[in-house]
């Protein structure tokens, strides 16, 4: 394993992502491109296949929910299936040892 | 056929002769030759390849069956293409890797899995099927470490477990036929019979191999602990076989549709709260399998082109993000999303490297998701089933959710972790270089891709329509990571482990097995103790009734001998008469 890394302190060392406002400007652009594509949903014509595509903007709307649900399920589970990380190590390692967490 | 010797070879054969002679290399000029032998083998067999015409080959006789060692068509043709790039980009990789053990497995590895696609019947297929396992195990075992030795072991057994029941399953099968010809089994109406017992075992056996749900812990379990080269063999290789073989024997299989949105729609939720990226990746990777075996599972010419279109294309771009998670792991020693950060200073080749695969498994326009998954999920409303559908484009935010932002976030974005690295070194960007260009050009110019497809296919992926659609799709799962991670919904990066299936095996049968052993040794000791108990008992009692005056110790009267032996006489008359 090649280990040549060091951590820097050096705080003058700031990328393009350091800076707020280099951040703050990605998001506007990001968030007109959203709104760009969702206002176009209303001039292009869609094929639409399925009773749920009627809906206006559906992908956009559906995207959202679904990742927005998506987090919110997996932040339940992980309350229950999270364990530590050595959790396995524990009863599969040759020494043997068998403390729980 | 050319009159090459080269040429004549088996397509597998340069993989394996490629190996063999690796084996006897050493010292200093030995490890340039055998990198050389590494780069050179998968471009040379891939132009013998070129040279083989459609049709059945070295066929030859086996305990009286009569087998094939190739057979040739479109379908399996597209799978040896891409293990061939597969294993080129691989090996370029790893071309910095002077670990001999790794060069020959992952040289064996190709050849068996080109092996694999080729055979024409059950026996050949299990051969190679049992090689694949055996040599990608020892691309696990070359971590050197306790947790990969370990990890290897379950890997080992529950591949080999996989080749068992395809070895019975197609044994019953040639018993049941007489023919050993690989060929289409239809799954939805076979019952729950011993007639029947021979397609189900070769079900489950190609369902163990390429990840089905309650089978699938083997992929997050091993593909983490490889080395950071083994793994870009292992996540292109061992599941695309399954999927090949079922596509060529379950196509049009009912329950493949049911057990693909399974699979496409769980992994997405551990991925979110994996902090180990290849990991991420790993569960990633059974989603993806999820959308092939849907389009398999319908069956139409269409649905299993998606399929295989998406098989092949996955297998450059998740080979694509584990190059450059294996290159963090390489040069960071580890890959938890939680320690890393900000590596796009010290990295930035492999940043992008790593945006394009993200862009790719995401389905973006210009990118080559775009080109093949779309056809699935048409075919999927077109076969009717509206809600698989709906699942599907569940999937397809989750997958954006967690391989198109969460890996790239994470390693090389998200807060400065402080870590000051190295690029990776240059055979690793040369093969992410080609791992990416070959996505951006399927994406933009998807007719390549489509012409080696094994059925016609009349589809054009640009229209308006479906550019925008998908633009939407990906664009407000973005909004929503952003959102979420505005309001500090996003589940933190944690060093953890996530239960998973495997818990059964690696936690609670070893835990019950400790306690059946301790409940057995204790049965013992009691059993023990307790059977002495009763023979002193019983000695005691001999000693207690044997000592005059005691009944034992009296002597018998003449009388009451005669009286005995009459009785005895009288029994033994009875008897003889009854």
């Amino acid at each position: 394993m090649q280990s040549d890394k060091h951590s820097s302190n050096d705080q003058s060392e700031q990328g393009f992502f350091d800076r707020p406002s280099n951040i703050q400007w990605m998001l506007r652009v990001f968030y007109s491109i959203c709104a760009f594509l969702v206002i176009i949903d209303f001039f292009i014509h869609r094929h639409i296949e399925t009773a749920a595509e009627k809906l206006p903007a559906f992908y956009a709307i559906y995207g959202f929910v679904a990742c927005v649900i998506l987090v919110l399920i997996a932040n339940q589970m992980r309350k229950l299936l999270i364990r530590d990380e050595h959790y396995y190590e524990n009863t599969e390692s040759s020494s043997g040892k068998d403390s729980d967490q | 056929m050319s009159d090459s010797i080269i040429l004549d070879l088996p397509p597998f054969a340069l993989f394996f002769i490629g190996a063999f002679v690796l084996l006897f290399l050493r010292g200093k000029t030995g490890s340039t030759i055998a990198s050389i032998i590494t780069v050179a083998v998968p471009i040379v067999s891939f132009i013998g390849l070129l040279q083989w015409q459609h049709g059945s080959f070295n066929e030859y006789q086996l305990l009286g069956l009569e087998l094939t060692l190739i057979k040739i068509d479109k379908l399996s043709l597209l799978f040896a293409y891409i293990f061939h790039l597969a294993a080129l980009i691989g090996c370029i990789y790893a071309l910095h890797e002077k670990d001999r053990v790794q060069q020959i497995a992952s040289l064996a590895y190709a050849g068996s899995a080109i092996g694999a696609v080729f055979a024409g019947d059950w026996i050949t297929l299990f051969i190679f099927w049992e090689l694949l396992a055996l040599t990608s195990v020892f691309l696990i075992l070359a971590r050197r470490t306790e947790a990969s030795y370990l990890s290897s072991m379950r890997y080992l057994i529950i591949q080999v477990l996989s080749g068992v029941l395809l070895f019975a399953g197609a044994l019953m099968l040639i018993h049941q036929t007489g023919s050993a010809t690989i060929r289409a089994l239809d799954l939805n109406t076979a019952s729950f019979s011993l007639d029947d017992l021979a397609i189900w075992l070769i079900f489950i056996a190609y369902g163990i191999k390429c990840g089905f749900p309650f089978f699938h812990n083997w992929i997050t379990d091993a593909y983490p602990q490889a080395t950071p080269t083994g793994t870009v063999f292992l996540c292109a290789i061992t599941t695309k076989v399954a999927v090949y073989a079922l596509a060529r024997s379950f196509a049009g299989a009912d329950m493949l549709v049911t057990i693909g949105l399974i699979m496409a729609c769980f992994p997405i939720f551990f991925a979110v709260i994996e902090n180990d990226l290849r990991r991420v990746l790993a569960y990633s990777m059974i989603n993806q399998i999820g959308f092939m075996l849907c389009g398999i599972g319908i069956g139409t010419e269409m649905a299993v082109n998606g399929a295989v279109a998406t098989a092949f294309n996955h297998v450059i771009y998740k080979g694509l993000l584990m190059m450059s998670m294996g290159a963090v792991l390489y040069r960071v020693g580890h890959v938890d999303g939680s320690h890393l950060g900000g590596l796009y200073k010290s990295m930035p080749k492999t940043t992008i490297f790593s945006i394009v695969g993200a862009a790719s498994i995401s389905a973006f326009p210009l990118f080559s998701g775009f080109v093949s998954k779309s056809i699935i999920m048409l075919e999927m409303i077109h076969s009717g089933h509206t809600v698989g559908w709906l699942l599907l484009l569940f999937a397809a935010a989750g997958v954006f959710h967690h391989a198109g932002i969460k890996i790239p976030f994470f390693a090389f974005f998200a807060h400065d972790s402080g870590l000051r690295v190295k690029e990776a070194p240059t055979n690793m960007l040369v093969a992410m270089g080609i791992g990416s260009a070959v996505c951006i050009y399927i994406g933009c110019s998807p007719a390549l891709l489509y012409s080696i497809l094994p059925y016609p296919i009349d589809y054009s992926p640009y229209d308006v329509s479906h550019v925008v659609t998908q633009l939407q799709l990906l664009f407000f799962s973005a909004l929503a990571f952003v959102w979420l991670n505005l309001k500090g919904l996003y589940p933190p990066e944690l060093r953890s482990t996530n239960l998973d299936i495997e818990w059964f095996y690696r936690r609670l049968f070893p835990q019950v097995w400790t306690l059946v052993v301790r409940g057995a040794g204790c049965f013992s000791h009691c059993f023990k103790l307790g059977g002495v108990n009763i023979v002193n008992g019983l000695i005691r009692f001999a000693e207690k009734y044997s000592e005059p005056p005691a009944v034992l110790a009296r002597g018998w009267g003449v009388n009451s001998m005669l009286l005995a032996l009459l009785s005895l006489m009288i029994v033994v008359l009875v008897f003889n008469y009854l």
